[in-house]
């Protein structure tokens, strides 16, 4: 779970701050873009490098997702009955979110990937084969802006909480210190990640990326 | 005070329960919650119902045997045992729900009461020293850094009361085991089984059914001994040093 998921975190920090390429334009953009895929080149063949991170993409998904749901089921196995009352104050919201926020990214995920890599659907009809044009006219549209902000929030919640308990998971928050160390992490990387993400889109719905 | 209490009955480990209501009157401040649960079965005695059974020992916060859910926090909302948690810590008119701890591993004996044992099998299992019989060894034979002395000392006021189970969203047990890992961990006297002890103690969690920890931390809030989220990290560190050398 945790190894997984700080493979995940090392992602999604390299991926939003590629995204921020938007900002300097076409040219740059789908130059990053391609450069993706050359990256190694002659070593590695075209696209090489940029498969073995999805291979490992894929396995830390499937690993990630069969430790939750093993931790899913122990837990509704560990307590049948439900308590009439039960109040939890001790705890962040985050931390109470992790399953259906994780669901929510997964959901997401499937049609981020039909969207930008897989499918390249540009829902406003232009061209598929320009990475900064199917970008600029998929965040024109206002609905499709929306689920990006939605799962950015389940995103946000999920490293919030999800820093901090890799942390601990790996042992490494033994002191109050230690711990109160690793919750600011989580707040930190929650709104790099999140808010980093988050730029593209609004920027692009009003207005300032555009081509 | 006057106060509606609505309580879990039920009538045997398989029987079916529910939450039943009562008005009792009269309550003082001053009376502990178990006290009033007193009142109120010599109220239910009197006519002619068969009293709540719960648990308790000491009735002075240092045995753990007092196990009450209420109002939807484990012991209550102060942070102290059941049995030192005051009426006044509620106030007149107030409707009071009572549950037992709720855990698999925890089955319900009857009304209030759970069987806990299965925290005596994880101790079984491995959170104990060896030392030789006959006379007391001399205490200063053995020297303790004063820290790790101190880590010991607070983590050994755990009193294995449950209220971490009872609180924790996944039913996990992991702040009692890590509580029992670094008090032992920590003392000269704990390191021969150390490594052992972590991987056998962490089996016999699991295999009584206890959840899987995901550092909610709703059992260091609601624990009675103030036991700091630390101790599951140095459980989760002791793990993995002892799977990697082969335990
Ligand atoms: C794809 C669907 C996903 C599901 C169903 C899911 C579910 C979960 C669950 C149930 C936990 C355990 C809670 C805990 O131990 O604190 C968890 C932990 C975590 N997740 Fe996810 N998650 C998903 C995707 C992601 C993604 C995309 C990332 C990174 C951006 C991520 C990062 C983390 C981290 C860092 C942890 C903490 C590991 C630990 O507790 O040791 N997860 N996830
Ligand atoms: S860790 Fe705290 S709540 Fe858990 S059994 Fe020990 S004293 Fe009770
Ligand atoms: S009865 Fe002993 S701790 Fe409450």
């Amino acid at each position: 779970m945790a190894s997984t998921g700080l493979v995940f975190i090392a992602f999604v920090l390299l991926h939003m701050y590629g995204n921020l390429h938007a900002f300097a334009g076409e040219e740059n953009f789908n130059e990053y873009a391609e450069h993706l895929r050359t990256i190694g080149e002659p070593m590695v063949p075209y696209g090489g490098v940029l498969w073995i991170i999805r291979i490992v993409l894929i396995v830390s998904l499937v690993a990630h997702v069969w430790s939750a749901s093993q931790l899913w089921r122990r837990s509704n196995e560990a307590r049948r009955t439900r308590y009439a009352v039960k109040k939890n104050v001790h705890s962040s919201l985050s931390s109470r979110t992790m399953r259906w926020g994780g669901v929510t990214i997964l959901l997401f995920l499937i049609w981020h990937l039909l969207e930008f890599t897989i499918g390249k659907v540009n829902v406003a009809g232009g061209a598929t084969n320009n990475p900064y044009e199917l970008l600029v006219d998929s965040f024109q549209v206002w609905w499709l802006t929306i689920i990006y902000l939605v799962a950015m929030v389940a995103l946000g919640l999920h490293l919030h909480h999800g820093t901090w308990s890799a942390m601990q998971t790996l042992g490494f928050t033994g002191s109050p210190m230690a711990r109160r160390r690793a919750k600011i992490a989580g707040w930190v990387v929650a709104v790099v990640i999140a808010g980093g993400f988050s730029l593209v889109p609004l920027f692009t719905l009003f207005g300032v990326i555009t081509y | 005070m006057r106060l509606t209490l609505k309580i879990w009955r039920q009538a045997n480990a398989t029987a079916d329960g529910s939450l039943k209501t009562y008005e009792l009157d009269g309550v003082s401040e001053d009376m502990s919650f178990l006290e009033m649960l007193d009142v109120l079965n010599e109220k239910l005695n009197t006519e002619g119902e068969d009293p709540v059974a719960f648990d308790h020992d000491c009735r002075e916060g240092i045995c753990g045997m007092c196990s009450l859910m209420i109002n939807g926090e484990a012991h209550g909302p102060e942070v102290t045992t059941t049995c030192q948690l005051h009426m006044r810590s509620f106030n007149d008119g107030d409707t009071i729900t009572i549950e037992p701890w709720r855990a698999g591993a925890f089955p319900i004996v009857k009304d209030l009461i759970v069987d806990r044992s299965a925290f005596d099998r994880i101790i079984a299992s491995g959170g104990f020293i060896s030392a030789n019989t006959g006379s007391a060894p001399e205490a200063n034979s053995v020297p303790a850094p004063r820290d790790k002395a101190m880590r010991a000392f607070n983590v050994a006021t755990c009193i294995g009361c449950g209220a971490c189970v009872a609180a924790c969203p996944n039913g996990s047990a992991s702040l009692f085991l890590g509580a029992k890992i670094t008090h032992l961990g920590e003392l000269p006297q704990g390191q021969p089984e150390r490594w052992d002890r972590v991987v056998s103690m962490v089996g016999q969690h699991d295999a009584e059914g206890f959840g899987g920890c995901t550092n909610i931390g709703e059992c260091a809030g609601a624990c009675p001994k103030e036991i700091p989220l630390d101790v599951i990290s140095q459980l989760n560190k002791d793990l993995r040093t002892a799977l990697k050398h082969g335990h």
